[in-house]
């Protein structure tokens, strides 16, 4: 289950980095959840194709062995620390270039 | 051809969030500083963690699908361009939301 820890981990500072790192509360925007849902969506098509073709394969150790789409579950929480975070940096730098607008 | 399958779901992630671009306007593109300052440190960690996880045998890739070029680390070059494009897909779909929906701006 090495690969379900760093999901879960990945996951938590991603949540960290959001709102307390750059503080920019995406985590309860509205904006951030109907994108993730719509991402969410489109991941099990593309992970599915990753996963079921095989392009990836997994240790099955390394997993709990949860599927959805032949995709492990912790696929899902790796790409949800990858788009919070990606997100997190972009609206954080938005903000920056809002600011020096301002002046 | 199936060498290309990976690459190929890529290029589709790509050419899929086009119209956000170019009929949405949401100007992501267009602010490419800000885009590879958001998109370039996030890739680097996230290429960290799956060169770790390529070393501790968590996963591995089916070089049947792959167009072949390796990096260092046993890292396929589309895995790399993974993490370029996944993240780009990602700011372009949350424009996108506040474009259609402005008053979520906040």
């Amino acid at each position: 289950m090495t690969y379900t820890w760093l999901a879960a981990a990945g996951v938590l500072v991603a949540a960290l980095f959001d709102t307390v790192v750059l503080r920019t509360n995406l985590l309860l925007r509205k904006a951030f959840w109907t994108a993730y849902a719509i991402m969410t969506f489109f991941q099990l098509v593309t992970n599915g194709l990753l996963t079921g073709l095989p392009i990836v394969r997994y240790d099955e150790t390394a997993i709990i062995g949860w599927r959805i789409v032949y995709a492990p579950v912790e696929d899902l929480l790796f790409g949800f620390a990858l788009v919070l975070v990606t997100l997190s940096l972009w609206v954080r730098l938005g903000a920056r270039a809002a600011q020096h607008e301002d002046r | 051809m199936s060498h290309l399958a990976y690459l190929l779901i890529l290029v589709a992630c790509l050419l899929g969030t086009m119209p956000l671009e170019a009929v949405l306007h949401v100007h992501v593109y267009a602010q490419w500083r800000r885009l590879a300052a958001s998109v370039l440190p996030v890739a680097i960690v996230f290429t960290g963690w799956d060169l770790f996880s390529i070393r501790q045998g968590l996963w591995r890739y089916n070089s049947h699908y792959l167009v072949g070029a390796t990096l260092p680390g046993r890292l396929p070059a589309e895995e790399l361009c993974f993490f370029l494009v996944i993240p780009i897909c990602a700011v372009l779909t949350f424009e996108a939301v506040l474009a259609r929906r402005p008053d979520w701006k906040r």
